[in-house]
């Protein structure tokens, strides 16, 4: 899963000296991501270019491990063992989406752990939908159906981002997104057209995870300072709002084929753009989860820091016997 | 087949996958809060192996026994006492040290018994059993390997693995007993005796304490029940969580 970079006090913000680059060596670079030329780890890079892909890909990272509490919130009531195994696999998916997300992150000089600090320290974020709560079974399905739909939404046109690393990772990541997407809408068909109680159960959660969906692609574009340069960079290929437009074009013909209702008052059909018109998020709440105060923002942090401090020893003790064997084996 | 031989075989394959299925879900409680990143995409992987292994297993108890009794209805619908899963599989998981601890004493001990197993003359079982094995013999490896590094460690590491090896220990007995109802089993060859298993067991698990610095625990006075579905108080809570839906929406599907 995936959020739209949005500009914080992380791990790229830290003060430092003004870079002046190099302004041949600047101008060759621009004119080499223009042509659609992937950057590796060891080409010459701006600093600003740089940061940013750190800041993006670790707050990407961040989103993927943050993004197994809600999901592993139901495992143990999965409600059949074949769901439960899906669910499983999904979760797994994401740790491993996360794994190779830290490791095109420290391609560009930094390390799993300042990373990981930076998140359990508030300082780093990651995409707001996470810190709503999964109330009900049907939360599972539908966030495979609408927000790893966002998701896949954002993250096909990274598969073509300017970092070779990074667009590397997205194409494995697509595709397990997709079968993501695939299984959420397969289980929330099964609730639409099943008992009376759980149809109304598949409409709750559309009820509650349509408009974290929209912010997903992140704030309109007019608020959205950084995506000029990260256009032009390549590093982003449409725009948030370009994005939101798909999705939701996509998005309600599914609604309609399942038998439920999208929560906007405002939605209807128009002829001329050959798209939906559709009302606007309450962007003031996003800004509020973006910085912290979403419903479960604290009980995420919390749980990602018990993990990470419960499992100190653990690490520990794998350190220490690898050094003991390394010491055994020079004796 | 008399009813008598039917139902001794039925309850033989529920227990495998009752094993498998409530390690699974104890696994499962990992994801998300593992160590690293690693640890959980592994646990995660154990959980899956457990769950498609009890799957197998308990789907084939449902048409055996021809009640029309799927896994799904097996799993879900059935309460405590019916459960034929060891105590040690339903234990909670504790710290790590305890959690891995237990998966080594219990793969080691599925290990061995699949290997067996795939020679039964029952050949679903001996098929499930053959696919099972390559996925328990990684399950063992890592617990062993685990269990070296944390006992070889650091001081705390160690006194952990030996807190964990302690908890478990007490529950290892009930892995090696044989029920008398399935002696007529063993005579036709559809299952395996358990109680053979035990020196080999023993030798593993001595190789694996001694690279870890361990002391195999003394003696204990084994606690049983499991088998005869007289479980702990841990496994009620298990189900009540892991059976919630079904039991709160009954006849829906899913």
């Amino acid at each position: 899963m995936y959020v739209q970079e949005v500009k914080t006090a992380s791990l790229g913000d830290r003060p430092v000296p003004v870079v002046v680059e190099d302004p041949a060596r600047l101008a060759a670079f621009e004119a080499r991501v223009a042509a659609d030329e992937f950057v590796e780890p060891k080409d010459w890079m701006p600093e600003a270019y740089r940061k940013t892909l750190i800041r993006q890909i670790s707050q990407h990272a961040h989103s993927e491990i943050v993004g197994m509490l809600p999901e592993g919130n139901w495992i143990g009531r999965a409600p059949t063992l074949r769901r439960k195994a899906i669910l499983l696999a999904k979760v797994q998916d994401e740790a491993g989406h996360g794994l190779y997300l830290y490791c095109a992150a420290e391609t560009l000089g930094v390390s799993r752990d300042q990373m990981t600090q930076a998140l359990l320290a508030g300082k780093a974020k990651y995409s707001t939908i996470f810190n709503y709560p999964t109330l009900t079974w049907a939360d599972m399905g539908t966030i495979g159906w609408l927000v790893d739909g966002a998701a896949i939404m954002n993250q096909v046109p990274l598969q073509r981002t300017s970092y070779g690393p990074y667009a590397r990772a997205m194409v494995r990541v697509c595709k397990e997104e997709s079968f993501h997407q695939r299984q959420g809408y397969e289980a929330v068909m099964v609730l639409a057209a099943g008992t009376p109680e759980q149809k109304a159960m598949a409409q709750d959660a559309l009820d509650r995870w349509w408009w974290p969906s929209l912010m997903m692609f992140g704030p309109p574009d007019d608020q959205s300072p950084n995506s000029a340069q990260s256009m032009r960079w390549r590093i982003k290929r449409d725009t948030n709002d370009e994005l939101r437009q798909k999705f939701v074009d996509i998005t309600v013909p599914q609604a309609e084929a399942l038998g439920l209702k999208i929560p906007d008052p405002d939605l209807r059909w128009n002829e001329e753009k050959g798209g939906y018109d559709f009302g606007t998020p309450d962007w003031d709440e996003f800004f509020a989860v973006v910085s912290g105060e979403g419903p479960m923002a604290h009980e995420r942090l919390t749980a990602r820091r018990e993990a990470w401090d419960n499992g100190a020893w653990v690490r520990d003790a794998a350190m220490a016997h690898a050094d003991k064997r390394t010491a055994r084996v020079a004796a | 087949m008399s009813d008598q031989h039917l139902q001794a075989r039925v309850a033989s394959i529920i227990a495998l996958g009752d094993d498998a299925l409530v390690l699974g879900q104890r696994i499962g409680e990992w994801c998300g809060h593992a160590p690293t990143l690693e640890l959980d995409l592994s646990l995660a992987n154990l959980g899956l192996d457990l769950i498609g292994q009890a799957t197998l297993f308990l789907n084939y108890a449902g048409e055996l026994e021809g009640q029309g009794r799927n896994g799904d209805a097996l799993a879900f619908r059935r309460d405590v006492y019916d459960f034929r899963n060891c105590l040690l599989v339903e234990q909670p998981n504790g710290d790590f040290g305890r959690t891995i601890v237990r998966q080594l004493l219990f793969s080691a001990y599925q290990r061995l018994l699949f290997e067996s197993l795939a020679k039964s003359a029952d050949s679903r079982l001996a098929e499930i059993a053959a696919k099972a094995v390559k996925e328990v013999s990684y399950h063992e490896r890592l617990a062993a390997d685990w269990v070296v590094r944390l006992g070889d460690g650091t001081e705390e590491s160690h006194n952990r693995a030996k807190d964990g090896l302690a908890w478990n220990w007490r529950f290892v007995d009930e892995l090696f007993a044989v029920d008398p109802a399935e002696a007529e089993l063993l005579t036709a060859g559809l299952m395996v005796d358990r109680n053979a298993l035990r020196a080999p067991w023993d030798r593993i698990i001595g190789t694996v304490l001694s690279d870890a610095t361990l002391q195999i625990p003394p003696p204990v006075r084994g606690v049983v029940g499991g088998r005869t579905g007289r479980h702990s108080e841990h496994l009620g809570h298990m189900l009540s969580e892991m059976q919630f839906l079904q039991r709160a929406y009954p006849g829906a599907s899913w």
